[in-house]
């Protein structure tokens, strides 16, 4: 290929392939929104500091803010909404019961307030799940994985305890130790 | 937020990156995992005109034992380095501070030769290497030549790599037996560091001589954000050589650097820092 | 059993877990164009020139404005502020603050916009900057020419020179209560378009119909031909209580191009774009006895208002209104004054005006505590207003509607196990005497009283029962994250025994919503939720007449059945009408909805109170501190749900842990903000901070039938003076007295040098002139 401002590129977006000749400069996040259209991967900064945008690339929780969508060609891209499609816009009935169990986590948890990082933390979460070995995530492992995701309204703690639910669920939390659970 | 416009090429072999770098010139920039360089494109703060992708070069992903050295290829990722078992086992001191870069979501994303390359003195991979005593490889038009560490970071964002050569390989010696630190400061967790120390004691294997070390590299310590380039604190390992006492050693940390100040630390506290983290770091070392 | 109490899981979250709310920048509106500022890299600065050609002459460009070339504005600050400082669209040839917008782009595309704005060219000629409040006092420059002051908006009130003359000890402290940035995780947005004629306006805002106010004030505009609405909002913290003049220049595009137009500010615009909160500098005095009884209290603020009069500048009334604080002090003064500099307008943020009240008081009385040898616990248990004393009007005349501070401050010391903390304070202290990498560690203790609903004004409430039995309720209050969906409902559920899941709440709509105060404040429960239960009992009692109407009995004898949600003559539960079954009934046999409006009337403030307890562990070496446990009990009266009440502490606290450890908006001399992004910006994470040891205790207000005082702020004015004293109270054995915030690694090292350089220098001085025991003593 020789160099060009603009790059023919296919990305599977939650399983779907999403194929647009796209300006180099368009960051992934910026295909995902307006490309394929999926809007609720959020943008939260330009540092590549909070999170919001977080997605899994190949598996892998990734800053779409901070990748290209040309470099992206090729991968898999998995966004909030691919996450449980089966839950649909989460208004039907029993939707809850069909969410993802980190959705449903933070759910039981009050995991989220406005909404805005928690698209990104639950990728985030669901990718620190996924790596995690038997019995290695506690609260500080959480906290320490998290730290590319800036919430303001919930002061972290019911993110936490969310995640803390879904690792327990997904047999990766640290055995319980009985005392201050 | 919108980068620049750049001409964008994507290369699928080292040879082809570096004829693309002949090729484009002055205004062509190499993007690893992009974990530097797209923070500064966001902001407008580099506007480079082509970028050469070379994140899919798989040939450069690796972390290889060579005998008595470990060699890293320069697209390896950081989250990569902190989960290899080779590393892990041969120099711990690369493989933890590899997963304390950034955060998760950046050591996905984020490599070592970009992060080396890229040349900021507030990162702290470059620091491991140099206190290790390592080895950069990069290869050009010219061929495949060797950095010293000690001589591949000249200044701020400024590397002995000339315009047409990339990084490519990253050599450290195996561990042997020995201690290690690393001892970092800052404000949060995914800030970089206002002040980073990377201490390790090497001892060399038996049959090379137990207990002997071989010259300067018995303890390495090296500092994060005290200079513009990453820093050797060389009084604290000479005065440790001719055996001071860790806590008269470390009292010196500070003499082979010029830290600036920021919206963080004054010169006094990073001076300050890092008289007490190369303490630290020594102190861990020496368990 | 009613459902009110309950932790009932939020009904808002799934959309949010599935596919993301819909906040203003997801909107899909049909060949919008983008709207992007060239903002002012000048803090003070006439402007010479400004070419746009290049601009105007790019791929894509629409159209560029200057403010000269838009027909509306200036904005007039608000009325009892200072005339002359009018702030109009866009600058006016001076522009006041580094980010301050001066040109606006309009293009058909984010990219196109973004590159037109490189080939802007302003030339400045600078003007002296003025950047710290307190030299902005003498200053000789002007910010506003024609204004002949920098201060937009004062309360100054005689002071009494025999204040503290019958004090045993007085102490004196300067405290800064730093600028900050509020950092809602969505950044500012809005769009707008013409339909019909009439203004359609998407805002990402604590409040529509506040919108459409300044909308029609700014534009000139008919009332009916404006229509806000605000969808989901990403976080406000009362930085979108403030209208902005970005979003009238939106407005403004959006009718003179007659095209959909949208903007959605960076992160980096945004820091410099959106209000910042606090910026105080108190000087503060404390007097009383020896054993401890505090007897006067002086409190003088100078608040840092930015460049322009904006809601900063008016914050210090509310700083004065609580600045005795939970203490029975007989006497108190408060003067304040607000400055303006070439700096970010300050706005509110969560707590505006009441946690620097909170911070001030708390800090001294621990310094007062200090000087006198107690135990800052023992000084606040002798000086706590009594249960028996509400309601109780303070020395500067603010009501307080109810309280019981001595049980939440007890409580919170039980469960912060106070004397083992300080048992192993003193543990950590005699290890340290020979090894300084011994962490310390320090125990803070905060009592607050705040005010919420603390601005005149009722809120509207609406609930009808559709003829399929649904529920829609409407209400005036403005919810981005706290939850009204759920609490709305729980009221109705509860007062009319229909289910949740039948019900849904509507806000954020000036088509739909007649009128609202928004959220702000921590006003929506007590006054929304109060109008939602007053007009479901309004419609209980119409349901009631028609049900005996169609049952023919008497009214008197007809009674609802919450359970099984239907109505009937009491003792014959066989025969009932239910609510879908009333709902068509009114419809077919009165042709009018089976509802009721109701709109709440103001009662008055209420007062939420509580003590925090904070624990960090402080390394000597390096100055870092940690946050190890912080401990709340908090009393808003009524709780209505938990979970939401304890989310929104928890959000409450983090802010405020936030400021007392690492926030702080920062400009050097020349008015160049230092920390303009969020890599730069200390924004706190889940890293820096424990899992919150929260608890509540209940007593009711007497201003409205749910009992309910608001707890959206509560969390991060009795957190921030907790955690400020904590780390105070480590280097205390060191001869630290004072560290202002944020107390970042740098600052509490910096602050243990000069303590061990030199003597302690104190600011206390032991009243020589005392003759006897002060009263109380």
């Amino acid at each position: 290929m020789s160099a060009s401002k603009s790059v023919r590129v296919e990305i599977k977006v939650n399983g779907k392939a999403v194929a647009a000749e796209v300006e180099a400069r368009l960051l992934l996040v910026q295909f995902i929104r307006d490309v394929a259209g999926l809007k609720g991967t959020n943008i939260g900064c330009d540092t590549t500091s909070c999170g919001a945008c977080t997605v899994l690339l190949n598996g892998q929780s990734v800053k779409s803010c901070t990748v290209l969508a040309a470099q992206a060609d090729g991968a898999s891209i998995l966004t909030i909404e691919g996450l449980a499609p089966e839950a649909g816009d989460g208004s039907g009935e029993g939707a809850a019961s069909l969410m993802h169990p980190v959705q449903r986590a933070f759910h039981e948890n009050h995991g989220l307030q406005c909404g805005y990082c928690t698209p990104g933390m639950v990728m985030a979460v669901t990718s620190l799940i996924a790596e995690a070995g038997p019995g290695e995530l506690d609260e500080a492992a959480i906290r320490e994985g998290l730290e590319g995701n800036l919430c303001r309204c919930t002061g972290y703690h019911n993110i936490v305890a969310s995640a803390l639910a879904a690792a327990r669920e997904a047999g990766v939390a640290v055995a319980r130790t009985g005392a201050g659970e | 937020m919108i980068p620049a416009s750049f001409e964008y090429v994507r290369a699928e072999s080292l040879d082809e990156a570096l004829a693309l770098l002949v090729e484009h010139g002055d205004e062509v920039k190499l993007l690893a995992g992009g974990h530097s360089l797209l923070p500064l494109m966001k902001l407008r703060l580099a506007t480079p005109s082509v970028l050469v992708d070379i994140g899919r070069i798989d040939e450069l992903k690796y972390v290889r034992d060579e005998g008595d050295v470990v060699a890293i290829g320069a697209l390896t990722t950081h989250h990569d380095l902190a989960r290899n078992a080779l590393l892990s086992r041969h120099v711990p001191v690369l493989a933890h501070v590899a997963g304390q870069v950034g955060d998760p979501q950046v050591r996905h994303r984020g490599t070592i030769g970009g992060s080396i390359a890229h040349g900021d003195a507030a990162s702290d991979l470059p620091a491991v290497v140099l206190a290790l005593g390592g080895t950069y490889v990069v290869a050009g038009p010219k061929g495949r030549r060797e950095i010293p560490a000690s001589e591949f970071h000249l200044g701020f964002l400024e590397t002995a790599l000339e315009p047409d050569e990339a990084l490519t390989e990253i050599r450290v010696g195996k561990w042997g037996e020995g201690g290690w630190g690393f001892e970092k400061l800052t404000k949060r967790a995914q800030d970089w560091a206002i002040v980073g120390v990377v201490a390790v004691r090497r001892e060399v294997p038996d049959g090379a001589g137990a207990g002997a070390v071989a010259a300067g590299s018995g303890i390495g310590v090296a500092l994060v954000n005290m200079a513009s380039v990453p820093v050797r604190a060389a009084s604290t390992e000479t005065a440790l050589a001719d055996g001071a006492s860790i806590a008269d050693a470390a009292a010196l940390a500070d003499a082979d650097c010029d830290p600036a100040a920021d919206v963080n630390a004054s010169v006094e506290y990073r001076r300050h820092l890092a008289r007490v983290l190369v303490r630290r770091a020594l102190e861990q070392a020496s368990r | 059993m009613s459902i009110l109490g309950n932790r009932v899981l939020r009904r808002e979250d799934p959309k949010f877990l599935t596919v993301g709310g819909t906040y203003v920048g997801d909107l899909p509106l049909e060949g919008a164009l983008h709207v992007t500022f060239v903002r002012s890299t000048a803090a003070h600065a006439r402007i010479e020139s400004v070419d746009v050609e290049g601009a105007r002459s790019a791929p894509g460009v629409v159209a560029v404005y200057t403010d000269a070339d838009i027909d509306a504005g200036p904005v007039a600050p608000m009325g009892f502020l200072n005339q002359a400082m009018k702030r109009s669209f866009l600058a006016d040839g001076v522009v006041r603050y580094v980010g301050e917008p001066v040109i606006a782009i309009v293009a058909e595309s984010r990219e196109a916009g973004a590159d037109a704005a490189e080939l802007v060219v302003i030339e400045y000629e600078p003007l002296p900057v003025v950047v710290d409040p307190e030299a902005a006092v003498s200053s000789e420059t002007m910010i506003f020419e024609g204004a002949d002051t920098n201060v937009p908006f004062e309360l100054q009130f005689p002071e009494d020179p025999a204040l503290f003359d019958d004090c045993e000890v007085v102490v004196r402290q300067r405290i800064v209560n730093q600028r900050v940035a509020p950092c809602p995780l969505e950044a500012r947005a809005a769009a707008a378009e013409m339909v019909e004629g009439r203004l359609r306006f998407f805002a990402s805002t604590q409040g529509a119909h506040g919108v459409k106010e300044t909308l029609v004030a700014q534009l000139g505009l008919a009332p009916e031909d404006v229509h806000v609405i605000s969808p989901d909002v990403g976080g406000g913290f009362g930085a979108k209580g403030s209208v902005y003049t970005e979003e009238l220049v939106v407005g403004w595009c959006a009718r003179a191009l007659g095209r959909p137009v949208r903007w959605s500010e960076t992160r980096s615009d945004s820091m410099v774009g959106l209000g910042h909160g606090r910026g105080q500098v108190q000087n503060v005095t404390i007097g009383g006895t020896r054993a401890g009884q505090i007897t006067a209290y002086r409190l003088n603020v100078l608040q840092d208002s930015g460049a322009y009069a904006d809601i900063g500048a008016v914050l210090p009334f509310m700083t004065r209104q609580m600045a005795p604080g939970v203490y029975a002090i007989p006497k108190v003064e408060c003067s304040t004054r607000s400055i303006l500099t070439n700096t970010v307008p300050t706005v509110a943020y969560r707590g505006a005006g009441r946690p620097e009240a909170t911070a001030a008081l708390e800090r001294v009385v621990d310094c007062f505590a200090a000087e006198i040898g107690l135990d800052p616990a023992q000084v606040r248990r002798r000086n706590l207003i009594q249960a028996d004393a509400f309601p109780y009007t303070t020395a500067v005349g603010t009501k307080y509607d109810s309280g019981d501070y001595l049980r939440a401050f007890e409580l919170a010391l039980e469960n912060a196990g106070y004397d083992d903390l300080r048992a192993e304070q003193a543990r950590r202290r005699e290890a340290g005497s020979s090894d300084r990498s011994v962490k310390q560690i320090g125990i803070g203790i905060s009592s607050y009283v705040e005010i919420t609903a603390p601005i005149a004004g009722g809120e509207f409430g609406a609930v009808e029962v559709r003829p399929d039995g649904k529920v829609i309720v409407r209400t005036g209050t403005s919810p981005h994250g706290q939850g009204h969906a759920t609490a709305w409902s729980m009221i109705v559920a509860d007062a009319m025994g229909v289910a949740l899941e039948d019900i849904e709440v509507i806000h954020g709509d000036t088509d739909i919503v007649p009128r609202g105060g928004g959220t702000g404040g921590s006003r929506s429960l007590q006054l929304g939720g109060t109008a939602v239960n007053q007009a479901a009992g309004e419609v209980v009692d119409r349901a009631r007449e028609l049900a005996a109407d169609l049952l023919e009995a008497d009214p008197a004898d007809i009674v609802l059945d919450k359970a099984g949600g239907r109505f009937h003559v009491a003792g014959t539960p066989s025969i009932s009408r239910s609510w879908r079954e009333l709902g068509a009934a009114s419809i077919e046999r009165d042709g009018v909805p089976l509802q009721a409006e109701a709109d709440f009337e103001y009662p008055g403030a209420t007062f939420p109170f509580g003590t925090h307890v904070s624990v960090v562990e402080v390394d000597i070496e390096t100055g870092q501190v940690r946050l190890l446990r912080h401990i709340s009990v908090d009393d808003a009266g009524k709780i209505m749900n938990p979970l939401l009440a304890e989310g929104q502490v928890h959000g409450g606290i983090a802010q405020g842990v936030a400021q007392a450890l690492l926030e702080e908006f920062r400009y050097d001399a020349g008015g160049n903000p230092l920390t303009a992004n969020l890599a730069d910006y200390s924004f706190i994470s889940a890293v820096e901070l424990p899992s919150f040891e929260t608890a509540f205790t209940e007593t009711p207000t007497p201003l409205n039938t749910l009992g309910v005082k608001g707890i959206g702020e509560a969390g991060t004015i009795g957190s921030t003076p907790a955690v400020h004293n904590a780390v105070c109270d480590a280097l205390a054995h060191l001869g630290v007295r004072h560290v202002d915030m944020p107390a970042t690694p740098e600052r509490v090292w910096e602050a243990i040098q000069s303590a061990g350089g030199s003597p302690t220098e104190s600011d206390t001085e032991t009243a020589t002139g005392a003759t006897g025991p002060g009263p109380g003593a």
